[in-house]
Order: C-alpha cells, then sequence, then structure tokens
C-alpha cells in the first residue's frame, strides 16, 4: 500500500484521496455503534446531545438509565431468558455440530454437498421465513410460548455455524496424527481425546461463541413463537423502541457493545491459537 | 507364504488383508454417517419439517371439508355454469352441516376464512349460522332452499354458490392468488385494479431496495477490502477489527444508533441545525421512509460484503499488476485490465450474499421504514399477528423462499457452499 518513489503527482493525489475514502467509509461502520456510548450517559431523555453535554458539563451526564435498566424488573426477566436461551441452545447446537462436522469430515462421506447444504440452510433461509414455519408447526405441536420452543429453534438456527467454524477447523486437520497414535497402540476412543479433542477445541469454542451470539441477538423467531415468559433482551429492545422511546434502551445497547468486544476478542484468540496449532502462522 | 501375491496377504488373525481393508473402511464410513444422523434428524424435525408445513399451508384448504363434510362431495359436482342454483340435496347438506357447524360455533370460522375470498361473506355466514342454531329441518313446512333463503337472499344467488364451489376442495389456489395481486371473477383468473395491489408492488420494491443495498455494499465494501488486502498483515490485523465489531454487535444496537443519528431531534439534524446548515423547520427526514431503510440496512450489512471480498483480494498474487505496471500499463488499466477481474467472483460472493440476507429483512426495516421502506417480511409478519390471514402469510413466505433458493443456487455455482467462510 506504500506508495513507491516514483510516483507522479496524479497517483499521488488518489493515493490521499484513496486514504481519505477509506477513513469515511471506517468511519461509517463505526462512529454509528461509538456514538451510542456517550449519549447512554445522557441526563436528559433525548436520543441527541444536549448542549450541556457537549460543554462537557457534569450535570449534562448521568447514569440514571443504568440504574432503571438494573432496577426494572422486566429488563430483569429478559436478561435472564436471553442467558437461559442462548446458553442451552448453545449446548444442543455445540454438542450435535461438532458431531456432525467430525462426519462430514470423513473422506469420501457420500452425499457430501447435498447433506451440508441441508444442514446449513438454517442459515441461507431467511429469518422471517423460518419463524412463519415454525410458527405455524409449533403451533400444531403446542410448543408455542414455551421455552423449549425457543431453546430448539434457536440451537436449530445456530448449529450452521457451529458446524462450519469446526469442519473449518478440520479441514487443516493433519490425519496422520491419529494414525501415529493408532499405530502407537492407543485405542480410538484415547485417540480421539488425547489427540483430536485438544486439536479441535479452538475450533469448537469459537463454533460455541457463534452460536450463543446467534441465540442472543435472535429476535424474529422468538418473536413469532415466544410469548411473554420467553421476552429475551433483544424482543425488549424492540418493543421498546416501537413503543415509548427512553434512553434505557442506549443504555443496554451500551452493555451489550461491550460484551460483543469481548465476545470478538476472545474469537480473535482462538483464531489466532488455533493457526498456530495447526502449524499456519499469521504473516 | 513363500509367495508375496497381495492377494494372499494376511493380517494377524488370519483374513485377506483387502478384505480387512475393505472393512475397516466401511466401519469408518458407517461412524461418520452416525456423527452426522443426530444433527440431521434435529434440523429435520425442527427446521425442514416445518419449513414444508409452511409450504403445505400456502395450499391448504381443509377447513371447507372439515367444517361442511356432506356440502362439500355434492356440491364440486354442481357446475356453476349451469346458470342455475345448486340442486336441493345441496341445500339440505349445507342446513344439516351448518347447524352441526353452529352448535359447534365453528360455522364463523370458515365465514372469516370465505371472506378473504368476496368480503361480505364472514357476516353472511354469521347471520346464518345464528338462524341455523334455532332451526329444527324435521320441522320445515317449506324446501330446504326456501328456508335458506329466507334466513338471507344471498343464498339465492348463483355467485355465492360459484365461491363456496370453487373453495370446496382440500387445496385452494387463492392464497397464491391474492399474493401476486390476482382475484377470480366471472371471467376466471384476474389482475387486481390497479389500485387494490399490494404485493406485486412490494415484491418490486423489496428487490429493487435490496438492489440498492447490495450495490451500496459494493461501493462501500471495495476500497476497505482492498486496503485492507494490500496493508501489512499487523495493520490489516488491526484494522479489521472495524469491520468486525459491526458484525459482531447486536442488529438492534445498530438499529436504535440509527434512530439516535437520523431522527428529526437526532444527532445528525443537531449537528446541521448547530453549524446553520439548516433551519430548525428544514430538519431533514431521513428516518421512517425508505432512506432510513437503506442507509440502516448498508451498513449492517456492509461487513458480509467485505469479508468475502478481503479473503478473495488477500489471494491475488500482487506480481500480477506489478507485472502489467512493468510493461507500460498506467496504475488505473493495471486495476481495470488485471486486479478487478480477479476480485468479481468476491463481488459476486458478497453481493448475492448481501441480496439474500436483505430481501428477508425484517427488523431494521420494521423500526426505522416507516411505510414506504417496508418489506415483502414486514407484511408477512402482519398477516401472522395482526391480520390473522395465515395462508396468505405462508403463501408469500413460499415466494420469498423459492427467490431466496434461486439466488442460493447461483450462489453455489459461483463459490460454492463449501467455501462459505466466518470473519
Amino acid at each position: 500500500m506504500a506508495l513507491p518513489l516514483h510516483a507522479t503527482t496524479g497517483e499521488r493525489v488518489w493515493h490521499y484521496t484513496f486514504l481519505t475514502i477509506c477513513v469515511l467509509i471506517f468511519g461509517f461502520l463505526i462512529i454509528p455503534i461509538l456514538v451510542i456510548i456517550p449519549l447512554s450517559f445522557n441526563a436528559q431523555p433525548y436520543f441527541s446531545f444536549t448542549p450541556e453535554m457537549v460543554a462537557f458539563d457534569p450535570a449534562g451526564y448521568s447514569t440514571k438509565w443504568y440504574e432503571s435498566f438494573f432496577n426494572d424488573s422486566n429488563w430483569q426477566a429478559a436478561v435472564r431468558n436471553s442467558l437461559v436461551i442462548a446458553l442451552f441452545s448453545t449446548i444442543i447446537s455445540t454438542f450435535l455440530g461438532t458431531l456432525a462436522a467430525l462426519g462430514l469430515s470423513q473422506k469420501d462421506f457420500p452425499f457430501k454437498t447435498t447433506i451440508m447444504g441441508i444442514l446449513i440452510s438454517p442459515m441461507i433461509v431467511p429469518l422471517i421465513i423460518s419463524a412463519t414455519g415454525m410458527f405455524f408447526f409449533y403451533a400444531k405441536i403446542n410448543l408455542l410460548g414455551t421455552h423449549i420452543g425457543v431453546i430448539l429453534a434457536h440451537a436449530a438456527l445456530a448449529t450452521p455455524f457451529v458446524v462450519i467454524t469446526v469442519t473449518a477447523t478440520l479441514t487443516g486437520f493433519d490425519h496422520s496424527l491419529t494414525r501415529a497414535a493408532a499405530n502407537l497402540g492407543s485405542s480410538p476412543t484415547n485417540t480421539f481425546f488425547r489427540i483430536t479433542v485438544p486439536l479441535i477445541t479452538p475450533g469448537v469454542i469459537s463454533g460455541a461463541l457463534f452460536a450463543f451470539i446467534t441465540s442472543f441477538d435472535e429476535v424474529v423467531v422468538v418473536l413469532f413463537i415466544g410469548s411473554v415468559n420467553q421476552r429475551t433482551i433483544p424482543w425488549a429492545m424492540f418493543s421498546g423502541i416501537r413503543e415509548e422511546i427512553s434512553p434505557t434502551i442506549l443504555a443496554v445497547a451500551t452493555l451489550l457493545i461491550t460484551f460483543s468486544i469481548i465476545l470478538l476478542f476472545m474469537v480473535e484468540l482462538l483464531r489466532r491459537r488455533n493457526e498456530r496449532l495447526r502449524g499456519i502462522t499469521p504473516h | 507364504m513363500s509367495q508375496s501375491d497381495t492377494s494372499t496377504l494376511k493380517t494377524a488373525d488370519g483374513i485377506s488383508l483387502k478384505l480387512s481393508l475393505q472393512r475397516s473402511l466401511r466401519r469408518k464410513k458407517r461412524n461418520a454417517l452416525l456423527l452426522v444422523a443426530p444433527l440431521f434428524l434435529f434440523i429435520l424435525i425442527t427446521f425442514i419439517i416445518p419449513i414444508a408445513y409452511m409450504l403445505v399451508r400456502s395450499v391448504d384448504n381443509q377447513i371447507f371439508a372439515e367444517i361442511l363434510p356432506t356440502t362439500a362431495p355434492l356440491l364440486a359436482k354442481w357446475d356453476p355454469l349451469s346458470g342455475n342454483t345448486p340442486d336441493e340435496e345441496v341445500f339440505k347438506a349445507f342446513i344439516t352441516d351448518g347447524k352441526v357447524a353452529a352448535q359447534a360455533k365453528t360455522i364463523n370460522r370458515l365465514g372469516k376464512r370465505l371472506n378473504y375470498e368476496k368480503s361480505g361473506i364472514s357476516s353472511l355466514f354469521r347471520k346464518t349460522g345464528r338462524n341455523l342454531r334455532k332451526l329444527e329441518p324435521e320441522k320445515l313446512t317449506t324446501s330446504y332452499k326456501e328456508a335458506l333463503i329466507k334466513i338471507d337472499k344471498k343464498w339465492g344467488q348463483v355467485d355465492t354458490w360459484e365461491i363456496l364451489h370453487r373453495e370446496s376442495g382440500k387445496y385452494t389456489k387463492s392464497y397464491f392468488l391474492s399474493a401476486v395481486d390476482m382475484k377470480y371473477d366471472a371471467n376466471g383468473m384476474q389482475w387486481k385494479d390497479d389500485d387494490s395491489r399490494i404485493y406485486l408492488n412490494l415484491f418490486k420494491r423489496t428487490l429493487w431496495l435490496s438492489f440498492l443495498i447490495t450495490f451500496l455494499t459494493v461501493l462501500l465494501g471495495y476500497p476497505i477490502a482492498y486496503l485492507l488486502a494490500t496493508l501489512k498483515t499487523s495493520t490489516s490485523n488491526l484494522l479489521i477489527i472495524l469491520v468486525l465489531l459491526p458484525f459482531w454487535t447486536s442488529l438492534l444496537v445498530r438499529t436504535s444508533s440509527w434512530i439516535a443519528l437520523l431522527q428529526k431531534e437526532g444527532v445528525i439534524n443537531d449537528f446541521l441545525f448547530a453549524i446553520g446548515l439548516i433551519t430548525d423547520e428544514g430538519r431533514l427526514a431521513m428516518i421512517h421512509n425508505q432512506t432510513g431503510t437503506v442507509i440502516a440496512m448498508t451498513h449492517i450489512l456492509l461487513p458480509f460484503m467485505i469479508l468475502p471480498l478481503f479473503s478473495v483480494m488477500k489471494t491475488i498474487n500482487p506480481s500480477y499488476v506489478r507485472a502489467a505496471r512493468s510493461m507500460g500499463a498506467t496504475s488505473f488499466t493495471a486495476f481495470r485490465r488485471v486486479y478487478f477481474p480477479n476480485t468479481i467472483a468476491g463481488i459476486g460472493a458478497g453481493g448475492i450474499l448481501v441480496f439474500i440476507l436483505s430481501i428477508g429483512y425484517y427488523i431494521t426495516p420494521a423500526l426505522v421504514g416507516g411505510t414506504q421502506g417496508t418489506l415483502i417480511s414486514n407484511f408477512i409478519a402482519y398477516h401472522i399477528s395482526g391480520s390473522l390471514n395465515w395462508g396468505l402469510a405462508a403463501a408469500l413466505g413460499t415466494i420469498l423462499l423459492l427467490l431466496v433458493v434461486a439466488l442460493y443456487i447461483l450462489y453455489d455455482k459461483i463459490v460454492g457452499i463449501d467455501n462459505m467462510k466466518l470473519g
């Protein structure tokens, strides 16, 4: 990207124009997310900066929206529901997804493309269609408005992410390692737990994180098949934005941004560790 | 064992090596299938069957035969083109079935269903139901036909019976016809009048906005992906966080921040007002219209364009462009003739991904789209929870699903689903 010494004036002008364009686009990507953080400390119930805030007057800032979040039993119930649903659907999808990825990574698996297509279809089909189908079917089998219904639905939506992440980890998996273990007299079970598991763990954990965030962030399906008892954080935000806009939503949003930054760093660390384990050093 | 012929090689337990290898391969294959089976079944039950069930719901019309079991087969034999109302036996069957249904309070459900075909039928059925409950067929002094016409004279009209005749089967086309703005009338299937057409325009709008959003993500994503692909890895690893953070941030967080930015009393309008570019009355309407939907969705879907483009661009060997330059191409020509053609696969992959995601988007248009910026999915949701016309919701969903499947096949042709990557 560095400008060569022999660059013409035109190329120099273009080079700096290009960099400016890139800075603007990065701004477009990141400013909408960052702007919400100071707004959530607004002392007034507005979605914009008050003159006091611009003047950095401490009176313009307050943490009352955070207090109202932590003291509101509806929000607390939403947090509990989100965590319970995301946790159980992550467990189901990680377990089933990892098993399937181990099977699919075997050489000459029959009808691999078709089966893979079916397994990752929940990721391709627009959520509104999945939600409609699940609404009809779950109504028929009496799972509407139950935690189990939402957990199963979210697990189905999250498994493709686990399958894809773990399969990607297994693509670089050196099968001579397991053969070497077998050759040295290790039983298949022993080989699996002592050789395969440690090598695929980073992939499984990042798949689980993807699954967790999929469920934690999902709102369309839960709106369709859940009842008030399954109200999750995104649902509460959705109806909050529609009905009475309160800056409490911005406080929740800030907390969620913090949460996603933590998740992002975990996934990045795992990805790099995984590349190291597989002997692919970033260059 | 003096001969070293491969066919006679034995394993330690005396089986031919070839056979033993085959057996072990077969066992491996069986184990692989067993590992995949649980997830396959799980997805089948929790996902594929519900989708299939939605497809069935879009043509399902069991309700008629369920509520009027003896009338349905008799009515099917009647020829609406004869110009006469059906025979007495149809009226008799209708009164018998209708009385049972009125007592079980199911007749209004059928009325509501048939009201989708012609408004007014729902109230006709309610009225008829009320009267049938009191009616005692054994004590009738007139014919069944006259008795029914006495309840409401609409029962003496061929039109009413024609609608019942058309919708008496187990399956119906009517939801799909409504979903593409068509209707039945005396001359068969017809387009609806211009002012009552909704869905075709909505499909057009959904496709057009999705195309616009896809185009904007290419426009904004291409420079970023190019920058990331050509920078030193250590720098690009840092900068890519700016792309991944929006990707990982909750959809509702991003939507609410756009509301904070774009609304009339929002950050952007306040800023433009403060620096004197607009007056207080001249505040820009950037939300609750198509502009709001396009801006917010472009932002939300941009990472889905940048990441596939970036992974394609990373594989392009920089010496291609250097070779072109050394042979006298200007930097623009080198880009246009050498670099750009190599990135078309990435544009295709990212483009189809963004397009598929945006034609099915619901949450963001519902919150920032107003009435002009809503998409087909908002109407599906409305028919599920608002109008309760589930058949129409299923038909709209089916059409949307067909569109997505077609695009998905295209995606598979361009990139192959096996190459799907995350992050």
